[in-house]
């Protein structure tokens, strides 16, 4: 098999497991590329892809717009605080406004969970969701699950532990969707409040200690505290929470194990992994940034080839 | 469908032979020169090539790498069936070295294309030459010619050539075939 069975990345929960193998395979090969003296492939050189964030993004906006440009398509980019939407314009009006210049695939971040499979029902794009609210967040799921590739070697049998903020992490929805379609065992570790009260449907264990949580797994995978998409305090106090659910140096050599650290970025130093945590040789973060370019790229090349000329 | 020879075992084997002999007598001990095998089939003649070299004309500095040219084609989102890519293994650099392609069938010319442009991530060769066991006459649609041939043969456009490596499929030989 060598095409994806989907025509837009909306979210993991819509792939099957041969098209992760499908484009872990072709980030292969994006890797071997981007570390060639010239980085460039002129696979994409008749494509225009628009780069819409309604929400702000450092790393994901730079990862996907230098994936876009290794593959040479032109590149076009936008962010709401400079646009018209300020003035009231409809996302379906703005977006094909963007179309209506000849723009074959968009890559679009929104606060708001399902924009992107609103947008694929409205509009002839290719749409690569880049994050949609609280909701999926599907290219870092598949670079995480890469990265856990390339340092364990499989995905599959492996045990992942997601710890912190599960409740408003798009990021953990994804990832638990990527890791159990390939296999592995999952378990979330947070307080309480910060854990959806039905998430075990998800076949996922629960886990509030987070020791335990660390004995058990190969892969610890640790997220952000998303303050700014909290709106009642759901823990007393960040000093708590730290010494809860935070991971530092003795922690982590008092286990009976050497586990993998990732973390989704950007990291809080100091709250949910200290920075001799994030800088140690069990850390894989930088890992995950630079596949994360491969994995766009290869995400990209194979949507693209289903563009009908 | 039906298929006729056009080489046998013997006739393969002579002819590696003097494809191997040919590029002794261009580039003597290969100290500037590597060779690359374009993917996915040119890697097996370039191994073959390279086994050649170093066991029956004891050449040292042989360098082999394997160059896959996917990403680099001019029918991408054209044809029926999408692209899959095979693996790019070139371990040295390629600055001010003679490259020597190496493909099984020269048709169209448009794989050696996207091969030149390919080669350009890798740094600024010398010169680039290009070896083929076939070379299907009258149908280039690019100004591209062979530096070495193992044989020239007139086909039309719905027969196909197709060559069998005894490591892969179990006899070495190449065959005409009727589409």
């Amino acid at each position: 098999m060598s095409e994806l069975s989907v025509d837009h990345l909306l979210g993991i929960k819509y792939l099957n497991p041969q098209d992760i193998q499908l484009i872990f395979e072709t980030a292969d090969h994006f890797k071997e590329v981007i570390n060639r003296p010239i980085k460039k492939v002129p696979s994409l050189r008749d494509i225009t892809i628009a780069n819409l964030f309604f929400e702000n993004s450092t790393r994901t906006k730079l990862s996907f717009e230098l994936a876009e440009k290794r593959l040479s398509a032109d590149v076009i980019n936008f962010s709401s605080a400079q646009s018209s939407v300020k003035k009231g314009e409809t996302l379906i009006d703005t977006v094909n406004n963007i179309l209506s210049m000849k723009v074959d695939m968009v890559v679009m971040r929104h606060p708001n969970p399902g924009a992107g499979i609103f947008l694929s029902k409205h509009v002839k794009a290719s749409i690569v969701n880049a994050g949609d609210g609280a909701h999926e967040h599907p290219t870092q799921a598949l670079l995480d699950s890469y990265s856990i590739r390339e340092r364990l070697g499989d995905v599959h049998g492996k045990k992942v532990v997601i710890v912190g903020d599960i409740l408003h992490s798009r990021v953990a929805l994804s990832n638990i969707f990527a890791l159990k379609l390939q296999g592995a065992e999952v378990m979330v570790c947070g307080p309480k409040t910060l854990i959806p009260k039905y998430i075990g449907e998800l076949g996922v264990k629960v886990e509030t200690n987070l020791r335990a949580a660390l004995n058990w797994c190969d892969v610890a995978n640790m997220l952000r505290v998303q303050n700014e998409r909290m709106d009642i305090n759901y823990f007393p106090s960040t000093r708590e929470y730290t010494q809860q659910f935070g991971v530092d140096k003795a922690l982590l050599d008092s286990l009976n194990k050497e586990i993998v650290i990732m973390h989704p970025g950007p990291i809080n130093r100091g709250v949910e992994i200290t920075s001799d945590v994030a800088d140690s040789k069990q850390a894989i973060i930088l890992d995950q940034v630079q596949n994360g370019v491969a994995i766009r790229m290869a995400v990209i090349y194979l949507l693209a080839s289903k563009i009908k000329q | 469908m039906s298929q006729k020879v056009l080489l046998n075992a013997k006739e393969v084997n002579i002819i590696l032979h003097r494809l191997a002999c040919q590029l002794i007598e261009k580039h003597n001990d290969f100290s500037n020169t590597v060779l690359i095998g374009l993917q996915p089939r040119g890697v097996f003649l370039a191994d073959r090539i390279a086994k050649i070299l170093k066991d029956d004309y004891k050449v040292q500095n042989v360098q082999l790498g394997y160059l896959d040219i996917t990403f680099f084609r001019d029918d991408f989102r054209r044809g029926e069936k999408p692209l899959s890519a095979n693996s790019t293994k070139i371990d040295f650099l390629v600055e001010d070295k003679n490259i020597v392609f190496i493909d099984d069938v020269l048709y169209t010319g448009r794989s050696i294309r996207a091969a030149l442009t390919a080669i350009q991530s890798f740094g600024r060769p010398n010169e680039i030459e290009l070896l083929t066991l076939i070379d299907r006459r009258f149908s280039r649609h690019l100004p591209i010619q062979p530096d070495y041939r193992g044989r020239q043969v007139d086909v039309i456009n719905n027969e196909k050539v197709k060559v069998h490596w005894k490591e892969y499929e179990n006899e070495d030989a190449v065959y005409l075939i009727e589409k």
